[in-house]
């Protein structure tokens, strides 16, 4: 029998018996939808994770230091003189470097100092830490009390909470008030005649220019106070308690440790900085650019096998997850036979009436096989809408909860279309195993002893 | 003597039944021939073994021992499927309680085995239309089979073996569920169908009456056995 014919006739067939047809298709549905549900539970859980961690900037950066700084004060030079030779300041120079290799998105350096912070008479000593403009998006400052940085170069800053504590009492009154940090400014002194004779009595030496440490003040408006510690991390070690835009911190020029190694080095104009962040497109793409940056002859460090790990972790969760679901298939599957063989039991005269005509055991193996097949088909269909259904209200249900809680809203659910496809088609695989035995019980059918009964 | 083709061959052909330790031979060693374009009425009283001996003669069932030939092709020796295709193309059935699947309209009921002989979409309406068209029911073609008198099912049935044109017609107790004016209706069709297309009729009755008048030959069993064999006219 032709496939259309066939198709045809199972869909007849099973329109006669509506109901029972029906409640078996459901069954296969609710089971494809505690499947879909609990798999889109554990792929919602996996993106949400995976973005989380992608915007906080860990699993898309390499942070870059140079070989140096790798280096104890007593320890000695790496013996290879090729990597010696290759050792490299991270200036200005490394910085564009950088930021033209393939599939690097942002170079930004590490900018982090000690400063005193006095605001309304009050002087705290603390750590500051300039963000570049993309950490607006990392998520550390969802939640925060007022806004983030207006301008990326906007001479604003970001209270921690527990900082503010220490400014004032009610630290959300900070927000709109202006702060002032005193700090250690960074200078390279001109090549007139007076300075260089005074650096040469200093110095004893010839050194041309030189670097001046001059103390500054800069006033800054408070705009946000946030919970968490955003410079937490690799590449932040955490612990700053003032934010502000990189390049406002930049333009500080603030005195960093490597200006002495700079200095000594001769060329005292040219800041080096302690580390660089490179973001990178895609968490795939960090082998490949900390290659070439090691290359470049610096030390790379990155947290990619963290997220293999946290892969791994996830793919155990699905598994469990979908073996769960799959019991309820099971369950579904069992429902397909006894529909199956019930429904041999009252189609037998029929069957006898098509073997009589020409029928082939094929023939009726394949009608009762597209039964079940087709009642796999609408169960998968229905199964994938209903768990996607279950999906949404469950991400409706604690949306709702973590509003109340004064938390943003997640979507813990996620259906992504080879779920969707992988699920009809799992329905359909288990409703052709559930018809084998009825099918080839059909099949074997003696057409005389068939057309005997009533 | 006849100079038609020789059609069904029956070589002492026996089917026995296994039940518990009992074995009944429904079927005991009947040799029989049939000649194309003959109207043969197999006649005997319930449980005579006629209806035994339709079956296996329609492939519907192998003998236990013996032979049946149809053009010379033993039905014994088919594989399962060459079996099925030897009911879809050379066989028509009709059955005592006509056996028209009741979900399907007379239409498609007629047109199932064309369905399973994978006959073309487009052959298959004028096919049907011509057979319902010979058994008078091309009015009824979109009725279901309960909508239908006893008689016109059993036409209908008619029409549902005739669409594959096969060569031979089996009919089982064909008036068994019809009043006299039916079953006289059926009978005469047959008979028309015999004359126009040449075919070859075998039928399972139980009234005499009827087989003397509308078979050309009475072939008669008994405890499974073959007691009488003759022509009529």
């Amino acid at each position: 029998m032709k496939t259309r014919d066939l198709s045809e006739l199972a869909v007849r067939n099973l329109r006669e018996a509506v109901l029972r047809n029906s409640l078996t298709t459901l069954g296969v549905a609710v089971g494809v939808a505690s499947l879909v549900a609990m798999l889109s539970l554990g792929v919602g859980l996996q993106t949400l994770a995976s973005q989380r961690l992608t915007r906080s900037g860990l699993f898309d950066a390499v942070f870059v230091t140079s070989l140096r700084n790798f280096r104890g004060p007593r320890q000695p030079p790496p013996p290879d003189s090729a990597a010696k030779r290759e050792s490299r300041a991270l200036d200005d120079d490394a910085r564009q470097q950088l930021s033209k290799l393939s599939n690097v998105t942002e170079v930004y350096p590490q900018i982090r100092f000690i400063t005193d912070v006095r605001y309304v008479g009050k002087s705290e000593s603390t750590s500051v830490l300039g963000l570049p403009d993309s950490s607006r998006s990392s998520g550390a400052f969802e939640g925060m009390t007022g806004k983030y940085f207006s301008s990326p170069a906007a001479e604003e800053a970001i209270l921690q909470l527990e900082f503010a504590k220490l400014l004032a009492d009610q630290p959300s009154s900070l927000v709109g008030k202006d702060l002032t940090l005193r700090y250690a400014e960074r200078a390279a002194l001109s090549k007139d005649a007076d300075d260089e004779a005074l650096l040469d009595a200093m110095m004893g030496s010839g050194k041309p220019g030189g670097i001046s440490i001059v103390p500054r003040e800069k006033t800054l408006r408070i705009v946000g106070i946030t919970e968490s510690d955003p410079s937490a991390g690799i590449g932040g070690f955490g612990g700053a308690r003032v934010y502000l835009p990189l390049k406002t911190a930049e333009q500080l020029h603030v005195a960093q440790p490597d200006d002495v190694q700079a200095f000594l080095s001769g060329n005292p104009a040219k800041p080096s900085y302690m580390a660089m962040t490179v973001r990178v497109r895609s968490p795939k793409d960090v082998p490949q650019v900390e290659a070439a940056i090691k290359q470049l002859g610096f030390a790379t460090f990155s947290l990619l096998d963290a997220t293999k790990s946290l892969r791994l972790v996830f793919t155990v969760f699905d598994l469990f997850l979908g073996l769960f679901g799959s019991l309820a298939l099971t369950v579904a599957s069992l429902g397909i036979i006894n529909t199956l063989v019930m429904a041999i039991l009252e189609r037998r005269r029929e069957i006898g009436i098509l073997k009589a005509l020409g029928a082939t055991d094929r023939d009726v193996r394949s009608l009762f096989f597209a039964e079940a097949g087709a009642m796999g088909l609408f169960g998968g269909v229905f199964g994938v809408a209903l768990g996607w259904l279950i999906g949404s209200a469950l991400t409706w249900g604690t949306t709702i909860y973590l509003h109340r809680q004064n938390l943003p809203g997640v979507k813990i659910s996620y259906v992504p279309w080879w779920l969707a496809l992988s699920a009809i088609g799992f329905a359909i695989i288990v409703s052709l195993v559930a018809g084998l035995y009825p099918a080839s019980r059909a099949a074997r059918l003696n057409p005389v002893e068939a057309l005997r009964y009533e | 003597m006849s100079t038609a083709p020789m059609l069904i061959q029956a070589e002492s052909v026996s089917r026995e039944y296994r039940l518990g330790e009992t074995v009944i031979r429904a079927v005991d060693a009947v040799s029989l021939r049939i000649e194309q374009g003959e109207f043969l009425a197999l006649l005997g009283s319930s449980g005579s073994g006629k209806s035994t001996l339709l079956s296996m003669m329609a492939g519907l069932d192998r003998p236990t021992s013996g032979a049946i030939r149809v053009r010379e092709r033993n039905l014994a020796e088919l594989e399962a499927d060459e079996l099925a295709r030897y009911r879809r193309e050379t066989v028509g059935m009709v059955f005592q309680s006509f056996n028209l699947l009741p979900r399907m309209t007379l239409e498609e009921n007629v047109e199932l085995p064309l369905r399973l002989a994978e006959v073309d979409r487009s052959d298959r309406q004028s096919r049907v239309a011509e057979a319902l068209e010979r058994v008078g029911l091309a009015a009824r073609r979109q009725h279901r089979p309960s909508e239908l008198s006893g008689g016109e099912q059993q036409r209908g049935a008619l029409a549902r073996a005739l669409v594959n044109r096969p060569a031979i017609l089996f009919a089982d107790e064909p008036t068994g569920n019809l009043d006299s004016v039916n079953g006289e209706q059926i009978l005469l069709l047959l008979r028309e169908i015999q004359h126009s297309l040449g075919m070859t009729i075998i039928m399972v009755t139980h009234e005499r009456p009827l087989a003397e008048r509308f078979a050309n030959r009475i072939a008669q069993l008994s405890d499974g056995r073959l007691v009488s064999d003759g022509a009529q006219r």
